[in-house]
């Protein structure tokens, strides 16, 4: 069985559960997937499949990935990407892979994707930083202040917090319960958020893959 | 219609009458008392709307024993067992705040009548 799915983040919206509570939820197409390649022990060390989403015109993929995706004889994808996958016997190649078969209502699952970029930022936005008096004289607010000690040891120690670019890496949340899954639409419904902007793609994966 | 639409649509309650803003209007909600469930009824006036598919909300105000009372209704949330018009009065505005401001005989509205 395959152990993950490719979707788009479409945004987010809120439910009524159960007992009447509104839920935050966050709706994620995931596909139609295709698998394009099937990774076997024997051959490449490890169990996965390589799936496609998102149609693209032929005339988009360059020739090498052409070839390759021409071999699953389902059209051609915007995201190629691998995930695990057991019973290896039961997937065929070109085979479409619709989310009840992984997902069911009520299910933990993780999702990952890339965050939002937030461009340089500070030490106080970047890494939580307390930042430094806004009184008694104080001629700087948001920086770091010292960076480390004297002559002894004389550097600064590697991975010290500073500065620089923050966000636009991949982040996976895990935890998140399934409120909802349909085929016709290739809906997938998860409570709370997940990473990244509306419409850029997100995995999911079962709990523990 | 793009699919998050639809799905926010599917949840919304149909039965809803036509609520505008300035109509005394009844809600009914549905309380849990340990066991058992009834209903609780708050009777005001309709000073704002909020709109957004299945997230519509609507806030109530009366004056309860001299004090002002306000209430946000999520209009489809399942609470909200019943919504009934009782009258409609003539306004010129779509959030009626200003009559927090206002008591007595200043803070009527003009009913509409047919």
């Amino acid at each position: 069985m395959v152990k993950g799915i490719l979707g788009k983040k479409l945004g987010m919206s809120q439910v009524y559960n159960d007992k009447g509570e509104i839920v935050p939820v966050t709706l994620i197409q995931a596909g139609p997937c295709y698998v394009i390649q099937k990774k076997i022990k024997e051959t490449d060390g490890y169990d996965a499949v390589q799936l496609g989403f998102g149609p693209r015109k032929e005339k988009g993929v360059n020739k090498p990935m052409k070839g390759h995706q021409a071999k699953a004889g389902a059209g051609y994808f915007y995201h190629i990407k691998e995930v695990p996958c057991d019973d290896m016997n039961a997937i065929n190649v070109g085979q479409e892979i619709k989310p009840s078969e992984l997902f069911a209502k009520g299910e933990i699952i993780k999702v990952s994707g890339t965050s939002k970029g937030k461009g340089y930022a500070g030490v106080m936005r970047r890494h939580g930083f307390g930042g430094l008096p806004g009184s008694h004289g104080s001629l700087i607010q948001r920086e770091t202040g010292s960076i480390g000690m004297h002559t002894d040891p004389g550097e600064v120690f590697k991975g010290k917090k500073m500065a620089g670019h923050l966000g636009d890496v991949k982040v996976t949340i895990s935890g998140l319960e399934v409120m909802d899954v349909r085929d016709d639409e290739n809906l997938v419904v998860v409570k709370g958020a997940v990473p990244g902007s509306r419409g850029k793609l997100v995995v999911l994966r079962k709990q523990g893959v | 219609m793009n699919i998050i639409d639809k799905y926010e649509k599917e949840q919304m309650k149909d039965n809803l009458p036509e609520i505008r803003i300035g109509d005394k209007v009844r809600v009914s909600t549905k309380i849990v008392e340990g066991s058992r469930e009834r209903l609780q009824v708050f009777e005001g006036v309709v000073i704002a709307r909020h709109r957004g598919n299945n997230r519509e909300s609507i806030t109530v105000r009366k004056q309860s024993y001299a004090v002002g009372v306000e209430r946000v209704f999520p209009l489809h949330a399942p609470v909200v067992d019943k919504v009934e018009v009782v009258s409609r009065a003539k306004v010129r505005r779509a959030k009626l705040y200003y009559l927090r401001e206002k008591k007595g005989k200043s803070a009527r509205l003009k009913e509409l009548r047919g």
